[in-house]
């Protein structure tokens, strides 16, 4: 069966949330929400979905709308609960990163000196918090050097070195999972560096290399999955019939 | 009491607490009478949205301490980008969670609460001021997230009695009893001062509020303003939504300094009932505009 490079991407974000438990699944962009549905429609049905404001999905709003839009209301969550989750560790995430290093280091503050930078971001968010509580994972749409950076300029979501060299409180629940993006899967080796896990059909080894601006690891990279039919019809049919995916990955 | 006696009260260098989230229930009635004030040098502690961005506009903010400053449809407002890019304001910029843990320091009249987050991560670096603290049970040290305790709260609800009784009517509460609590004042303007006896009485499909919708109590509140789409042009649910194509106006106008003195000449310059006056206008010339 034909399928897309967003539709290859969804099923690895899905993925990400294989044996997560009964948690909260925290999804910032287009394929990481898809990909959440998806886990929770195949294989991870005890997932907690949220409509993105306050109130946990029994059954998901259509995507991108909040509860008032329809779905199946199953607890109230305003903002103040979010923290209180997050602090319990009932929670997986996968965020954005404006930028990422080999230790998976990530920023979405600024670009520059945080005192007068060259470009203000949207601030560090929930960023510190999420991966010193729990399972952290990022979506990155564009796979280039300008995100996959020697050093962040401002760390937001803690990577393995700072969180190792903390140790303690900072490092008791620090948990990163993949990096996802359009050209491949990465995951950590033991020394807490980012390598290649797999590269996407279509693309090679040498073409996430070149679009990584730290040396990368890809001896033992494999074929990312392709998604099943029944995944296909899913997404097509059910999660995402308006296509949401393509605006976020070209193909 | 009336917009123009609130704001008599705020005072150059004062630290202010702004309740809401983003772009949701923001009392933007109470932002934009301090706009009509000489008052400058303030710091701003805020859940950022255009009450930030406002304020900054407005050249009266020296320290702004935020979780985020975002329109929630716009990811970020455009003054809070200048302010920084520009260096304009000196900033503590604090993880979400770090910054609730303030809130909640200061209403309980704690120095500070301890928290995970922020550990090795850059918000210690960019606020050198924080400090951690060990366990006395254990061997785990934490961020001490210091109170964001505040000189005056300014927050809105959907309704409220005269003597400051507040009540909220949809989904989140966000942090407004917060704010209330951990200021030495707390302003509250609401869309409707209602009696007493209304807050819980059925409406006129026969259902009342449930109890839990009475957010803020008398004994935190200092004054209460009636301020009818005092939110604008933030959300106030159930009351109304957020006013989309405003903000795109106030976003675009943000942008460029003429545009930017054009807004403030329509919208900003007279008092609250000039700036309704202004809205009802601008959405009379957009229904004709739609059925021409």
């Amino acid at each position: 069966m034909e399928f897309t490079r967003a539709e290859v991407c969804i099923a690895a974000a899905s993925d990400s949330w294989r044996d997560a438990g009964e948690v909260l699944a925290h999804a910032v962009g287009t394929v990481p929400v898809v990909g959440a549905r998806l886990a929770r429609m195949t294989h991870s049905p005890d997932l907690v979905l949220s409509d993105g404001e306050a109130f946990f999905m029994a059954e998901p709003p259509p995507l991108g709308r909040t509860a008032a839009a329809g779905g199946v209301i199953e607890a109230w969550v305003p903002f103040r609960r979010v923290f209180d989750v997050l602090q319990s560790g009932r929670r997986q995430s996968m965020m954005g990163a404006s930028q990422l290093d080999r230790y998976g280091n990530q920023n979405i503050s600024a670009i520059g000196d945080w005192r007068r930078p060259k470009r203000q971001l949207i601030g560090v968010r929930g960023a510190p918090g999420n991966t010193v509580n729990h399972r952290t994972n990022y979506w990155v749409a564009r796979h280039s050097p300008k995100v996959f950076v020697e050093r962040v300029d401002i760390v937001s979501g803690v990577g393995n070195d700072r969180a190792r060299e903390a140790g303690g409180a900072a490092l008791r629940f620090h948990d990163l999972g993949v990096v996802i993006t359009d050209l491949g899967v990465l995951d950590y080796a033991a020394d807490g560096t980012l390598r290649i896990r797999s590269v996407h059909p279509g693309v090679t080894v040498e073409e996430v290399q070149r679009s990584t601006g730290f040396a990368i690891d890809g001896t033992d990279a494999t074929e990312t999955r392709a998604p099943t039919p029944e995944e296909l019809r899913l997404i097509r049919e059910v999660i995402d019939p308006s296509s949401a995916r393509t605006r976020e990955v070209a193909g | 009491m009336s917009l123009e006696d609130f704001a008599g009260t705020i005072e150059s260098g004062m630290t202010i607490g702004i309740g809401g989230w983003g772009s949701r229930r923001k009392p933007m009635a109470l932002v934009r009478a301090l706009l009509r004030t000489d008052v400058r040098d303030l710091t701003v502690v805020s859940l950022g949205g255009p009450d930030v961005g406002l304020l900054c506009a407005a050249g009266k903010v020296r320290k702004l301490v935020y979780g985020f400053v975002s329109l929630d449809s716009i990811p970020l407002d455009p003054h809070f980008r200048a302010a920084r890019e520009s260096g304009a304001v000196e900033v503590a910029e604090y993880d979400e969670g770090m910054y609730v843990a303030g809130l909640r320091a200061a209403a309980q009249r704690l120095d500070f609460l301890p928290t995970r987050a922020g550990l090795a991560s850059d918000v210690l670096t960019m606020n050198p001021d924080l400090r951690t603290v060990a366990s006395p049970y254990g061997e785990e040290e934490y961020v001490a997230m210091p109170a964001l305790r505040t000189d005056v709260a300014l927050i809105h609800l959907n309704r409220a009695d005269a003597a400051g009784n507040g009540q909220y009517l949809g989904p989140d509460p966000y942090f407004d009893d917060l704010y209330a609590m951990g200021a030495d004042r707390c302003f509250l303007s609401c869309e409707e001062v209602v009696p007493t006896g209304r807050l819980l009485a059925p409406g006129e499909d026969g259902r009342s509020a449930p109890v839990q919708s009475l957010l803020v109590g008398r004994i935190y509140v200092t004054g209460v303003i009636e301020a009818p789409d005092g939110a604008h042009f933030t959300s106030c649910v159930p009351d109304y939504d957020r006013d989309e194509a405003f903000q795109k106006e106030y976003a675009a106008a943000a942008k460029d300094p003429d545009a930017w003195r054009t807004f403030e000449q329509t919208y900003l310059r007279g008092g609250e009932d000039a700036y309704r006056a202004a809205i009802a206008g601008r959405a009379a010339v957009g229904a004709d505009e739609r059925n021409a």
